[in-house]
């Protein structure tokens, strides 16, 4: 008698050559030169960061182009103190949901410089950008965002957003 | 039983590769196309599904992203299949008889361009025993069109002349990819890509979207002024091992065609969704479909293939022929899995 098979490895890949789209697209241009580029719902005026070319709620093509600030207000956060697989950053840090300035959606972005426990709702924080030579067509060009040193926002400023 | 129809449809013109759009900005002024031409007002639909793949986009969730373009507010009543939009359709068909809601819209879209289609289309394989030999698509198709000539019913000629008519019969479909004046000496000059399978054999890489917007009794006659009516409709599939079936015959297609009803009055035409040339030939006479049957006036799957999407166009083709009068009864049918394994078939009418 032979050794039951138990156990197989069947590797899988595949690779994928992914369009990002036309809306997308322009988002990742417009980042590889630092600017943060949106667009406006031509119905209820929302400006969506990063664009996906519609407005979700109004069901219509997006095609006004808004550039959008880097500073912004964090609406909600995140504390992480779990380790997992592909961790980049040292726990615990911040996960924070940050709407940027001109923009109706919030972006997702680690908040740093700044102590673990002080991160708070309505802070007013401020993008940290790599090095213009070392950016490219990603997010990953904003390293982190920093306090502002401005005051927080009021609650209601920022609300709607959450 | 509800009475329900197709009202409304639309189609994006397949391409062998949309390098600018997304699944998403393909997909929306479809469906923006099929809601305006029945007047309907987006937020009165009852019930929204769609048919689309993970696997084919690279992408988790995929069909998410699709409800921006679709419009999700207020809050709609939403579901999906990891099917071709043929099996949204049947979900819509089956919701719709439930009496709360009249209408429905569904859609299928994808693009097959952005990743190795054969190689894709094998993770749907028995994962412990046959997906690991990375057996594709195409190399799948032809052992069943090599059982098919071994049984010495059909020849080489005989798919070349299906990919004849169907590539001359697209070149009146604005939505086609393929289609031209070939001859058959002609075409069986070409190499084979696995054998016995040449390229005309098989349907092209394409990327798409079709979208429908299905009503019920007094709506549907108030949105269309002919609706398609679906008088019968039904899915079967075979065993996922290929070792264990007559790969000459399809009997879930000879199934859902004796369920769908098919037999009971006289079908004038029959849109097949037959990715490779020998497929429509197995269709064809599972279905008992003789020369008196109009094929695929739209060139079928030969012409075009958007992968999730290409089941549903054959339903939408077949209504549109309904719709303007040129037919009074028809058989669409949408094929998923290797070498037809799973088929559905629709079975429209006029009034
Ligand atoms: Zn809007």
């Amino acid at each position: 008698m032979s050794e039951a098979v138990k156990k197989i490895v069947t590797p899988i890949s595949i690779e994928y050559t992914i369009t990002p789209g036309a809306a997308p697209t322009k988002f990742l241009r417009g980042i590889k030169e630092g600017r943060l580029l949106g667009q406006r719902c031509p119905k209820c005026s929302k400006v969506y960061l990063p664009p996906r070319g519609s407005c979700t709620v109004c069901a219509v093509p997006t095609v006004e182009e808004v550039e959008v600030s880097d500073q912004g207000t964090v609406t909600t956060f995140c504390v992480v103190n779990i380790p997992f697989y592909g961790q980049v950053q040292e726990i615990p840090y911040v996960c924070a949901a940050v709407v940027l300035d001109g923009a109706d959606l919030p972006c997702f972005g680690v908040v740093q410089e700044i102590a673990v426990e002080e991160v708070r709702m309505g802070l007013r924080v401020q993008a940290v950008w790599v090095a213009p030579e070392e950016r490219g067509y990603t997010l990953e060009n904003i390293k982190y965002f920093k306090p502002s040193g401005q005051a927080d926002a009021p609650f209601e400023s920022y609300r709607e957003h959450l | 039983m509800r009475d329900i129809a197709l009202v409304s449809f639309a189609q994006a013109p397949s391409v062998r590769r949309e390098q600018i759009h997304n699944e998403v900005e393909i997909l929306m002024p479809v469906v923006a196309e099929a809601v305006r031409r029945c007047g309907i007002d987006r937020r009165d639909i009852g019930f929204t599904c769609s048919g689309s793949s993970d696997y084919l986009a690279g992408l988790p969730f995929s069909f998410v992203t699709a409800l921006d373009g679709v419009g999700a507010w207020p809050p709609i009543e939403e579901s999906h299949v990891e099917m071709d939009g043929a099996w949204a359709l049947y979900e819509a068909f089956v919701r719709l008889q439930h009496g709360d809601v009249d209408s429905a819209l569904v859609f299928g879209f994808g693009k097959s361009s952005v990743g190795p289609l054969r190689e894709v289309l094998s993770l749907q394989l028995d994962p412990y025993y046959v997906a690991p030999l990375w057996p594709d698509s195409i190399s799948l198709a032809a052992l069943q069109a090599r059982a098919l000539l071994d049984s010495g019913e059909y020849g080489e000629a005989d798919f070349a002349a299906v990919a004849v008519r169907s590539r001359r019969d697209a070149k009146s479909n604005p939505n086609a990819q393929l289609s031209g004046d070939f001859a058959v000496a002609e075409l069986l000059e070409s190499d084979y890509i696995a054998s016995p399978l040449r390229r005309h054999d098989c349907a092209p890489i394409s990327d798409g979207a079709c979208a429908a917007i299905l009503a019920s009794g007094d709506l549907a006659r108030q949105l269309c002024e002919r609706p398609a009516w679906i008088r019968g409709i039904d899915h079967r599939i075979d065993t996922i091992n290929i070792g264990d079936r007559n790969l000459c015959d399809s009997a879930s297609a000879k199934l859902a065609s004796e369920k769908s009803g098919a037999a009971a009055d006289k079908i004038e035409m029959a849109e097949l969704c037959a990715p490779f040339t020998h497929q429509e030939l197995i269709l064809r006479r599972a279905m008992g479909l003789g020369d008196e049957v109009r094929i695929n006036p739209s060139g079928g799957a030969l012409a075009a293939n958007p992968v999730m999407a290409s089941g549903l166009i054959r339903i939408v083709e077949l209504a549109a022929r309904i719709q303007s009068g040129e037919i009074d009864r028809g058989l669409a049918h949408a094929t998923q899995g290797p070498c037809l394994q799973q088929n559905l078939v629709c079975v429209l009418e006029g009034e």
